[in-house]
């Protein structure tokens, strides 16, 4: 293949050279609310390391509630694009199967 | 001396017609030219009201410039100037004049000083946009511009009955603070909500964005709901309803962007999420809280246009625009890249950049006027944007797993236009003051306070790395190929189901009826033929009525010969 060029993040090295210095800067972070004086605002924002908190649960949630979310929300790309209506009904059934397929298909692709 | 009673939607309809005139450089020259002379003439006029005329009993007022007006004319005048350098290279009249009289309308309504013509350009709003989605010439594009079209001229139709109860209300057709205690005001709330995408109005907006064009997109993302937010913001200031209405909208959308495929789907929800922000401003209606609403709409039109053209310049560069479909662009699409993540840094509202200097304003407001739990809210919805629109974004479509797709940086045109909207979010992140001078009210907000970056900085990077410990964990969900339903689910599945449903048992019910009416009918009949039959041996016995008949004719002709012989 021609494209055979060596990218960026093409070497493992460069990725985790970019995670340690997105963990320092974390950690760094933390560190920063007991150097800076914070004028608070709210008895909330008083807590310790409230908004490091706040933003890493709320995005756990965020993110295994979208999860869940898809467990009954998720249909097969071409849900709408079938006109008729009648049918929608009869193959509900049909559409758990193709869903899990898909799944299955789109966690392996993500993986390679 | 200056036109000042040019108004500022002229030059946009007159460069409609002049595009249908022209053709090749010299068309171009004209698209250019016009939002540059047209924003020069809104730079020179003085506000105040500049056209006006009588019709019927009522005063019309199709011009009239204040400070929140102008401040939406310049960011219009901006947006159009910015994508009509995206779409330079396109050669479709449909589109380029589909798009000059949009950007015109939308300049039409935010200088409108009377409920009857902000209806008119209400409706256009709707007429021209249509056709930038009907553009992409698709059958799904075609169907969903038809929802599109249909819900748009839904919410001018509840404007216009809204207008006509508030005319014999109040005897006056100005456009100026409404408020809900009346049915008038409720009307006209809904007819903005919609095109606001209020929750359960929104999916309008989801559905139609991400079938436009590619530089349709970039359009539409910039004029009809921020259009909207003016309306709001000068109908209903302070409506307490907007705070929880724009609460839900900032986090709602977010749950659905982070399982979404389509990565301009994803940016549809996005906007919703920050439309949510500025209808929140609009609702706590203090100066700080109604200055952040209005420059968050400035912001989000130059930011989430810079979004919406990265990805487009990936669709049109690779024709995929599915987030399992892509990834590894990165590596020969540096130039997107790096804009995109621009533009993903305002929109996260990273410090330096534009979001930043907007959002913050509307945060401070809540906390100030006590409404603590929404705080809360918004605070985890900027940790969502983030996650969506920050990181998701550019992740799944620049880096993430290698496609294999090695499609280059787009045209010249494309990137240019990218990098003006990038120097744009940078340059009102490091100078905010520029923007705040154009801004109704002088606040003496300062965005940078040592307190307030570090907040923001802990945030948004804990919410990073949420999503890298998620994925070293395998928790984030894969994109898959995939339908997520949501509120459009009912005008598209459940009703025309319910309805077709309906049918069948009426049809059920009528077949069966007439099967029953028809065996009684039978059933009588044989019961009388069997009557019959036990007559027929007495007197009655059944002849053919082919017999009488013939009898009929022997009885005649004897009749007849017997009246020869005579």
């Amino acid at each position: 293949m021609a494209d055979e060029k060596k990218y960026l993040f093409d070497d493992p090295k460069n990725i985790k050279r970019l995670m340690r210095i997105f963990y320092v800067c974390c950690i760094l972070l933390v560190i920063l609310d007991f150097v800076i004086h914070r004028h608070t605002m709210h008895e909330w924002d008083k807590l310790w390391a409230f908004y490091p908190i706040y933003g890493f649960v709320g995005c756990v949630v965020l993110v295994i509630v979208a999860s869940w979310m898809r467990t009954f929300l998720m249909r097969p790309e071409d849900y709408y694009d079938k006109p008729s209506t009648t049918e929608s009904s009869k193959s509900a059934s049909k559409h758990k199967n193709s869903n899990n397929e898909l799944n299955t298909k789109g966690a392996s692709h993500v993986d390679d | 001396m200056w036109m000042t009673e040019l108004p500022p939607f002229v030059p946009f309809f007159l460069g409609a017609l002049l595009l249908l005139g022209t053709r090749g450089m010299l068309r171009s020259a004209v698209m250019i030219a016009i939002p540059i002379l047209g924003g020069m003439h809104l730079w020179m006029m003085p506000e105040g009201i500049h056209l006006q005329f009588a019709f019927l009993d009522y005063q019309l007022i199709p011009y009239r410039a204040d400070k929140l007006s102008i401040m939406f004319g310049y960011v219009f005048h901006i947006a159009a100037f910015i994508g009509i350098v995206y779409s330079l290279h396109l050669r479709d009249t449909m589109q380029q004049v589909a798009a000059m009289l949009y950007a015109g309308s939308a300049l039409g309504a935010v200088f409108a000083g009377d409920l009857l013509t902000l209806f008119v350009f209400w409706e256009l709003l709707a007429f021209t946009s249509v056709f930038l989605i009907w553009a992409r010439r698709t059958e799904r594009s075609y169907h969903a511009g038809m929802r599109y079209l249909i819900i748009q001229v839904l919410s001018g139709v509840i404007l216009l009955a809204g207008t006509l109860f508030y005319a014999a209300e109040n005897k006056t057709l100005a456009f100026g603070y409404i408020g809900l205690d009346s049915i008038a005001g409720w009307l006209i709330f809904i007819a903005f909500g919609i095109k606001c995408a209020f929750p359960f109005a929104h999916n309008w907006l989801t559905d139609a964005y991400p079938e436009a064009t590619v530089t349709g997109t970039v359009f539409l993302s910039a004029f009809t709901t921020k259009v909207a937010v003016y309306a709001l913001a000068r109908g209903y200031p302070g409506a307490e309803i907007l705070v929880y209405i724009g609460a839900a909208m900032t986090c709602f959308p977010i749950f659905f962007a982070v399982i979404e495929n389509d990565l301009r789907r994803v940016l549809a929800y996005s906007l919703i999420n920050q439309v949510g922000f500025m209808v929140v401003g609009i609702g706590i209606g203090t100066a700080l809280a109604i200055n952040g609403a209005v420059s968050h709409a400035f912001n989000d039109v130059i930011f989430k246009g810079l979004l919406f053209m990265s990805m487009g310049a990936v669709l049109h560069m690779t024709g995929r625009m599915n987030g399992s479909d892509l990834g590894g662009l990165y590596k020969t699409m540096p130039k997107t890249t790096i804009l995109c993540i621009v533009g993903a840094a305002s929109i996260s509202a990273f410090p330096l950049f534009s979001g930043f200097v907007s959002k913050s304003m509307v945060m401070t407001a809540a906390l100030e006027e006590g409404f603590d739990w929404i705080w809360l809210m918004l605070l985890f919805a900027s940790a969502g944007v983030f996650h969506h629109a920050g990181i998701k974004i550019p992740y799944f479509a620049f880096f993430a797993h290698d496609s294999g797709i090695r499609a280059n940086d787009p045209p010249n045109n494309m990137v240019l236009a990218m990098a003006i909207a990038a120097a744009l979010c940078i340059a009102i992140g490091i100078y905010p003051q520029a923007l705040y001078s154009l801004l109704p009210y002088d606040t003496g907000y300062n965005p940078y306070d040592a307190t307030h970056v570090l907040a923001q900085t802990q945030l948004l990077f804990f919410s990073a790395l949420a999503f890298v410990w998620l994925n070293l964990r395998g928790m984030y969900p894969p994109e898959l190929r995939s339908t997520h339903l949501d509120f459009d689910w009912v005008y598209r599945r459940a009703v025309p189901s319910v309805i077709q449903k309906m049918l069948s048992v009426i049809w059920q019910i009528d077949r069966g009826l007439r099967d029953a009416l028809k065996l009684r009918l039978s059933s009588y009949l044989s019961y009388f033929a069997g009557k019959n039959d036990r007559l027929s041996i007495l007197l009655s016995r059944n002849y053919p009525t082919g017999s009488m008949a013939m009898w009929v004719v022997v009885v005649l002709a004897t009749y007849l010969l017997l009246s020869f012989i005579k």
